[in-house]
């Protein structure tokens, strides 16, 4: 199923919370939409399921418009945040629920396709049980098979594994990721963690305080941020941004380091920006050879079990590195961290992207 | 201030455990040295909560000895062990102001009101508390209330341990670091002994100087941050800290050295030899961040097919196939990977031989 | 987008407004209706405006009624409350059957209807007879006559209402009681509070709202308490236990004076609910946000 969102706008007790969104997504597509929290993500889905009416613009299906159209009378599935299941049914019933209640089928056929999904989400064993038997991680597994199994043309997933477990989070993120490889289901996976929204590799929706501020290949979105909000929420850790000039001696960062211009900065013209450089374009060796260097103390490092996020103060200002594996730094520790002036963003002082890094869609497959 | 010392402690919840299956906790020997800085990590049920419970006497232990300082505390009760802690929601006396919240500890010990006075703006300064101390505590914001329950625990300046209890889940996640950064100063300031359970990696690892790694009712290892991951002494250890975990390959040994599904792995001739002396299930354990992949060809690498690229924007993760093997691989943003065939090699140095999950030294 | 406006929608809050009308404002018009006309018989009627007010307001009766209401009502939530709070503090908190048990052992006087309670007790309370009344007259000696002696007729109904009406309280505070999560008392340990402590920081402060409920009801509830006084002495000795409802029935059907009854339910109501106002605001006042 086609969606459409036309201006869409939503204003609770005369506070807006969603601002004109424009949106179409294609038939089958799986859609992210990312930003922190607050932004206005689970106001869309609502619209979208049609739990709530829009108080301005269009939503299609297809080409029907259903701005007005009830909940019931769609035929969308969604899946919370919290692990809502009926608590009273066994999983088997959980699952059956919404095949008994909108579709026409015989006791057989429903469980069939009972079993499939369960199999498919690995519950296939916990049938018999009930909800508060299983542990967080399988209860969700539940909830998103009783969504599954309805086979609806729109899928909605409201930050699905916020409360799960981390080691749990990887495993179910990678088997949706398969779940969802071969549907022709329209999905739509609200999301605060940009690395959420790259590994579905579906496209990504930019949401801050209620409005869309782009909408792309998820990749391209990542490498080619229209301003340097979008950069910020599809960045984690957050992206620097630093005040800087550009001059006939070359750029002059707020920092007090100055270095020459950058191929993809020439044609910039002389005065005020702000660039953006990401974690991971930091580094505690120049590997490129021509890494700009900034000297810096040790606020923090915190370990996320692979990589150490490296707090670092330079005068005011709190710069974060992206270090491979475990490196562990005493507080106040002085570092030198380099960056190379090629994979600078460049916005202007209105915050939208003059010049970013050399990117090419490329294609993973092998020619 | 104290150092903490378990001996023989095992505990269960029924009261007649017949099987090792009934214990949350197996008997173990355990140590935290006077101000160090510890974290207890594991999954749910690995019997971390219970380990601080039994420090915190809130739990009696059903074998075994707890000792501080040397000296024997096991029939203590909780009011009796001067220890402070920190839980997982913020524990704050409502009807308080955030000053009086504070001093409670103090004036219930009796405290003379000059000394609670200079202790609580003590505390507040380091906390960044000080503009709130005349309000009412609970119509702060969730930080600041967890904030007030960590200076209850530190305006006592005797105790003899400090325990938290995931004190950071129901922080907001961009708050979070900061507050990590508050407990990175405090160990520095306060030199009580601090113990952190959480089943987080990233909090375990980033608090602490030693993390204890549990699993079902056993510390599996302990060490600190760089040990658990360039180190793991367990093939648990290796899978639950690192995301993705290390990659964990099933292996035999033969004349020529070690086989992953037919392909030899070169390792040091006599890391085989000592693995050769050994009976188990032997598996060859790599952290997807040490492994080298090449698009080409080289002397000494491995043929594998590349069936999948994640693009995570940060790196990517590459898995690959290795014979029957699945192994992935973390490479950087700016190496060209495409699916096909590609070359791996494991660094003698980061590859570790597992026997029935305990790594060969 | 235009808002679309559709008068066909009052039809929806139709159903309210008749169950509303049926429920609370018709009998409530009927009474106003009574109480601001003289009636004779059914075709002899006359508008009287405010005379039945003013004349009850005047009433040295009611006010004597309305004195022994408030002090009954009063005594009512001294010993109710702390008792049932104190009760709860005692119950265990830990889930089995033994708490189940006291749980159904302490609510089975709230599952006696209120006549039949009546009855008990004023079998109950009898020197001749009643076990209590026996026991208190023989065994302790000490003079017990509730229908003759005003002080011990008092003391029955207090006792009747105490009993019947302090699970309640029990069963509320319980309920706020098993609510506060285990880490506060842990904490609150760890901080070396006292008992005493515990109870005044964490306990009460946490039982605000669950005691708000309680109070409301147990005054409402005395307030317009009739049964028991009617059953055990019909409002006796003299006066004595004559409170609002006992005098108020006694005008309406005793002496079949509507006129005045229709005026004096008015003015109970409207003291109800000038209580229950008070009561309420009071209490949403204590603890939450004059520290600011």
């Amino acid at each position: 199923m086609r969606l459409t969102l036309q201006n869409v706008g939503k204003v609770v007790n005369g506070k807006t919370h969603l601002y004109g969104i424009d949106l179409e997504l294609e038939s089958g597509s799986f859609n992210v939409l990312l930003g922190p929290t607050q932004a206005g993500k689970t106001s869309v889905l609502r619209l979208m399921a049609g739990l709530d009416r829009p108080s301005s613009g269009k939503i299609l299906e297809d080409d029907n418009d259903v701005t007005t159209v009830g909940v019931r009378k769609r035929n969308v599935a969604m899946v919370y945040q919290e692990f809502v299941n009926y608590p009273s049914f066994t999983i088997y019933k959980n699952i059956a629920a919404p095949l008994r209640r909108t579709k026409h089928l015989s006791k057989a056929e429903i469980d069939v396709k009972v079993r499939a999904t369960a199999e498919m989400l690995h519950i296939e064993r916990l049938l018999e049980r009930l909800p508060a038997e299983l542990s967080g991680g399988q209860q969700q597994r539940v909830a998103l098979a009783r969504a599954l199994v309805k086979d609806a043309p729109l899928l909605l997933l409201d930050e699905p594994l916020v409360n799960l477990d981390y080691k749990l989070r990887e495993e179910l993120r990678s088997e949706m990721r398969q779940i969802f490889s071969y549907g022709t289901t329209t999905v739509v996976y609200a999301a605060t963690e940009p690395s959420e929204a790259l590994m579905f590799g579906g496209k990504t929706g930019i949401l801050d305080a209620g409005r869309l501020l782009q909408y792309g290949p998820g990749l391209e979105v990542y490498h080619r941020p229209v301003t340097a909000r979008v950069s910020e929420i599809f960045s984690d850790p957050p992206i620097n941004l630093i005040g800087a000039s550009i001059g006939p001696q070359g750029c002059r960062l707020s920092l007090n380091v100055v270095f020459p211009l950058a191929d993809h900065m020439r044609s910039l013209s002389p005065g005020d920006y702000r660039v953006g450089i990401r974690a991971n374009q930091i580094g505690v060796v120049n590997r490129s050879g021509n890494g700009i260097v900034i000297h810096a103390t040790v606020e923090l490092a915190e370990f996320n079990g692979s990589e150490t996020y490296l707090h670092a103060r330079h005068g005011d200002f709190t710069m974060i590195a992206l270090l491979n594996g475990v490196r562990e730094y005493a507080l106040g520790e002085a570092v030198s961290l380099y960056f190379d002036p090629s994979r600078l963003f460049v916005f202007d002082v209105a915050g939208e992207l003059v010049a970013g890094p050399e990117w090419k869609p490329y294609n993973t497959k092998a020619a | 201030m104290a150092h903490v010392e378990l001996k023989g402690i095992a505990h269960s919840y029924q009261s007649s455990p017949a099987s090792p299956e009934d214990y949350a906790l197996h008997t173990s020997d355990l140590v935290w040295e006077d101000g160090g800085a510890y974290a207890l990590l594991g999954p749910s049920g690995s019997g971390k909560t219970t380990l601080l419970n039994i420090i915190s006497g809130l739990v009696h232990p059903s074998e075994g000895k707890i000792l501080f300082d040397g000296r024997d505390i096991t029939g203590l009760s909780t009011s009796q062990r001067n220890i402070a802690q920190v839980f997982q929601f913020p524990v704050i006396y409502d009807t308080m102001t955030v000053f009086d919240n504070l001093a409670f500890p103090l004036r219930n010990r009796g405290v003379p009101e000059s000394k609670v006075r200079e202790r609580v703006m003590q505390v507040a300064e380091l906390l960044e508390l000080t503009d709130n101390l005349k309000r009412r505590a609970s119509g702060l914001a969730v930080d600041a209330k967890q904030k007030i329950s960590l200076g209850r625990g530190l305006v006592r300046n005797d105790v003899a341990a400090l325990l938290f209890d995931e004190p950071l889940t129901v922080i907001d996640p961009h708050v979070k670091w900061k507050l990590r950064l508050k407990l990175k100063q405090i160990r520095q300031e306060f030199k009580s002994t601090l113990i952190y359970v959480t089943h987080d990696q990233a909090e375990a690892l980033t608090f602490a100087d030693q993390v204890m790694v549990l699993r079902e009712g056993r510390v599996v290892q302990t060490g600190s941050p760089t040990d658990l991951f360039e180190r793991p002494a367990h093939t648990f250890v290796g899978h639950f800290i690192g995301s993705p975990g290390m990659n964990l390959l099933p292996c035999v040994i033969d004349t020529a050295g070690v086989r992953v599904d037919g392909h030899s792995i070169p390792l040091d001739p006599a890391y085989i030899a000592r693995a050769r002396s050994v009976d188990g299930e032997l598996e060859l354990g790599i952290r997807p961040e040490f492994v080298r992949y090449e698009p080409q060809m080289m002397a000494d690498y491995l043929p594998v097919e590349v069936t999948e690229v994640e693009d995570l924007g940060n790196y990517r993760i590459v898995t690959t196939r290795l014979g029957k093997q699945l192994v992935k691989v973390k490479v950087g943003e700016n190496v060209s990977v495409a699916t096909g065939p590609g070359w791996l090699s494991f660094p003698p140095e980061w590859t570790y031989l597992y026997i029935d999950g305990d790594v060969l030294r | 987008m235009q808002k679309t406006f559709d008068n066909r929608a009052w039809f929806l809050v139709l159903p309210v407004v008749l169950l509303v009308a049926f429920n609370a404002l018709i009998p409530l018009m009927t009474v106003v209706n009574y109480s601001v006309q003289d009636i004779f018989d059914s075709t002899h009627r006359l508008f009287v405006g405010t005379d039945w007010f003013k004349e009850m307001l005047r009433s040295p009766r009611l006010h004597n009624a309305l004195w022994r209401q408030l002090i009954f009502s009063g005594l009512v939530l001294l010993i109710e409350i702390p008792l049932g709070v104190l009760i709860a503090l005692m119950m265990s908190k830990k889930s089995g059957w033994k708490t189940s048990l006291t749980l159904v052992l302490v609510a089975l006087p709230l599952l006696i209807p209120w006549n039949v309670i009546g009855t008990i007790w004023v079998v109950f309370l009898r020197p001749d007879i009643g076990l209590l009344g026996h026991f208190i007259d023989s065994v302790l000696g000490i003079s017990f006559d509730y229908p003759t002696v005003p002080i011990e007729a008092w003391i029955s109904v207090m006792l009747m209402e105490v009993w019947h009406w302090t699970p309640l309280v029990v069963l509320l505070a319980y309920a706020g009681l098993c609510a506060i999560p285990d880490a506060y008392y842990q904490a609150a340990r760890i901080d070396g509070a006292s008992g005493w402590a515990v109870f005044r920081y964490i306990q009460l402060p946490k039982m605000r709202g669950v005691l708000t409920i309680a109070i409301l009801l147990r005054f409402m509830d005395s307030f317009l308490i009739y049964t028991e006084p009617f059953v055990l002495t019909g409002g006796g000795p003299g006066d004595s236990t004559t409170f609002l409802s006992i005098y108020l029935v006694k005008i309406a059907l005793g002496e079949f004076d509507v006129g005045r009854a229709g005026a004096f339910s008015i003015i109970y109501f409207l003291i109800v609910l000038a209580f229950s106002y008070v009561f309420y605001q009071a209490l949403q006042r204590v603890g939450t946000g004059e520290g600011k």
